[in-house]
């Protein structure tokens, strides 16, 4: 007789994501394409010992330019997203959000960078536009799952801000300010990496010192992005907030010189080129090509390597759960697996890519490698932290029984949710992985604006933008399919 | 002020309550009896939605924002009476006015010293006489009260009663305290297996009429 039960859903989506990460790893180039990886590695292991905090010049400016970046660009994107969330049940706005969160960063930085240069402007903007649309789908799903009795217990009539103000705000408040404070981690990181497409941030010198071997000089920069993640618990409090942005603002204003000129370019050079040339009917033709030569497999490549870097996420993310689970190992080991957990977690997947990528070549292998150990660190701390919740009976069985009969169930439709809704978010890095040198969908973006084809990029970043959205919407059914909580990514960042 | 014909109460998939004819009018004190379920919400939600303006409203929930002061939830009953800059100002940082009308009446609800505390760290009993306060606190003239004060106990909810209802044109009270029925109202309204069976002045009931509502 067949079993029905509930996992029996959770298991059927999970072997389909694992079908469907096991034929990525099969097709996937993973060689190692570099001489000698061996001794790069050795080199690269003797600079994390010996850091060298003296090497770089102007570091102070950058670690100043990186926050700075990190915090003008989510005061812009908060105050757009909160905007945007008061009309959330308007379908435009849905998906003007999708859109906008879509796009990398990254992206962003290189299109805005050929209007404003390598200014604040264009670090800032590059980060509040896509934060705008992900604060407004949050604080929109927030405001959207509320309680909306307070609101109903008002006489009609106040007018729409005092009843969002007392009557709804206040509610979710407190999850937003966590929010918030959770993105500003990661603007941090966001801003970071804008360094390798040129803005002044720690990312520029970063590359620089990995680029020439100077690995000391590297760590010691990567030792400093860390720290300063790491220390945001002590040194971000709501009552500085107001000074570091104030600071932020004077430090490297939001400005950006005026050049009519470059909109003219930008504006003249995003129409497809047999447009601007006049002939209509060479349009075909030209897309034709651009989607067999660069669309297809850019887009094939992202999917590949997303898919597979999702299977070796939810592997490691459910190996390395019960190292810091406290129903496992000891003091000792829980804090030892902690300290990696954190690290890897506050590392961006696309340092790590860079890194890997020095040490074992332009193979899909480090992009799915640094994928996997970031997001399934953030997975499997958040596995762990789950289980800490758990209320087990005293005569449980332990070990490796207790976790795959105890405890693995209970997390799992926890982690499968969480593992669905990051599935989105690993698209969006991987396609912007090819920047690096990895064939995926950012390879081809990177080269279109190297030859200045700024139709070709644009083109490619929607087509990106598509896939986005469809594995967005694939990652839904499948959680609306197996009944899974929409409610995980509050939770997630908690 | 209230005239129900044979009107069918609930929403559309369930009906809650079948052929209701009442008339309620000026200076009536209705209480409001029946089991849990019986469709005293759904009565009541009915009556509020005639005339939203004129209603003093204090739903069985209380419907609190449980993060912000006793002040500010009072505060929401006149918040239809501000323009949005005064509200904004008084959401930040309570006026003086504001602070001293409130305050009047908290004192009158025996919450005076928790003006400033925030609701999640009130008793059900002290909450509940939030949400009264701010029924009370908006201008509406019929007051419309879902179990305001189930877990007020008897005698203060009796004295509370006796203060608060004379001053409104009209009332309709949902009890579950028979006797307390009795003692406040001029009129009971008893509801049983989807229709109104009881309608009666209170000066011709008996607790024993009103326990066979049960």
């Amino acid at each position: 007789m067949r079993f029905d039960t509930t996992a029996r859903g959770y298991r059927q989506v999970t072997l389909l994501l694992a079908l469907a990460g096991l034929l990525s790893l099969v097709v996937a180039d993973l060689g190692i394409h570099t001489v000698s990886p061996g001794d790069e590695l050795r080199r690269l292991g003797a600079g994390l010992f010996t850091p060298d905090f003296l090497a770089t010049g102007g570091l102070m400016a950058a670690l100043a330019n990186t926050v700075a970046f990190a915090f003008q660009g989510v005061a812009l994107g908060v105050c757009a997203g909160a905007l945007l969330a008061t009309v959330w049940h308007w379908r435009p706005v849905r998906l003007f959000s999708a859109i906008i969160r879509a796009v990398h960063e990254l992206f962003w930085g290189l299109l805005i960078i050929q209007l404003f240069g390598l200014s604040t402007l264009t670090g800032v903007l590059a980060i509040a536009i896509p934060y705008a649309g992900i604060f407004a789908k949050v604080f929109g799903e927030f405001l959207e799952e509320s309680d909306r009795r307070p609101q109903t217990a008002l006489a009609p009539g106040a007018d729409a801000l005092s009843r969002l103000l007392f009557a709804r705000v206040p509610l979710i408040w407190d999850h937003m300010r966590r929010y918030t404070a959770y993105r500003l981690e990661c603007a941090i990181r966001a801003s970071a990496i804008l360094g390798f497409i040129g803005l002044p941030t720690l990312g520029f010198h970063l590359e620089t010192a990995f680029r020439q071997g100077q690995y000391s000089a590297g760590a010691a920069l990567l030792y400093l992005l860390l720290l300063l993640i790491l220390t945001m618990r002590w040194w971000l409090h709501p009552v500085l907030l107001p000074v570091y942005l104030l600071a932020a603002l004077i430090w490297s204003p939001p400005v950006a010189p005026w050049r009519p000129d470059a909109w003219q370019f930008f504006l003249r050079d995003i129409v497809p080129a047999p447009l601007r040339e006049g002939g209509t009917g060479n349009v075909t033709p030209w897309l034709q090509d651009l989607l067999s030569t660069q669309v297809l497999p850019g887009l094939g490549q992202t999917l590949l390597v997303g898919c597979a870097a999702l299977l070796v996420t939810g592997l490691l993310g459910m190996l390395l759960a019960p190292l810091v689970s406290p129903f496992f190992g000891n003091r000792l080991s829980r804090a030892g697996a902690h300290v990696l957990l954190v690290t890897l977690r506050s590392l961006p997947e696309f340092l790590l890519a860079f890194v890997l990528l020095l040490c074992l070549g332009p193979s899909m292998l480090p992009g799915i490698l640094a994928l996997a150990l970031h997001t399934g660190a953030i997975v499997a701390h958040l596995n762990g932290h789950f289980s800490g919740a758990l209320t087990l009976r005293a005569d449980r069985p332990r070990g490796i029984d207790g976790y795959f009969w105890d405890v693995l169930p209970r997390l799992y439709p926890t982690f499968l949710a969480f593992l669905l809704y990051r599935w989105e978010i690993i698209m969006r890095e991987t396609a912007v992985l090819g920047i690096l040198g990895i064939h995926t969908l950012g390879f081809y973006v990177d080269s279109a604006f190297a030859e200045f084809r700024l139709d070709r990029a644009l083109l490619l970043i929607i087509a990106g933008v598509c896939l986005n959205l469809a594995v967005d919407g694939v990652s839904r059914r499948l959680r609306a399919a197996v009944r899974l909580s929409s409610s995980i990514r509050e939770t997630a960042h908690a | 002020m209230f005239s129900l014909r044979s009107e069918n109460l609930g929403w559309s998939s369930a009906r809650v309550l079948e052929d209701v004819t009442l008339d309620i009018g000026a200076g009536e004190r209705v209480a409001l009896l029946g089991a849990s379920g019986s469709g005293k919400s759904t009565l009541l939600g009915h009556l509020r939605n005639q005339c939203p303006q004129d209603i003093a409203w204090c739903p069985q929930d209380g419907a609190l924002v449980p993060m912000l002061s006793v002040f500010h939830n009072i505060y929401m009953g006149q918040l239809h009476c501000r323009p949005w800059w005064q509200n904004l100002a008084n959401l930040v940082r309570p006026g003086a006015a504001a602070l001293e009308q409130v305050g009047t009446i908290a004192t009158r609800l025996g919450l005076a010293d928790k003006l400033r505390t925030s609701v999640d760290r009130l008793s059900g009993g002290q909450a509940q006489r939030v949400a009264l306060g701010r029924a009370l606190f908006s201008p509406g003239h019929i007051l419309l009260a879902d179990e305001p004060l189930s877990s007020v106990d008897e005698h203060q909810a009796r004295h509370l009663l006796d203060a608060i209802l004379p001053a409104y044109d009209c009332s309709v009270v949902a009890l579950h305290d028979r006797q307390l029925a009795l003692a406040c109202s001029t009129r009971v309204i008893g509801l049983r297996d989807n229709r109104v069976v009881l309608d009666a002045a209170t000066d011709t009931l008996t607790l024993a009429d009103l326990d066979r509502l049960y």
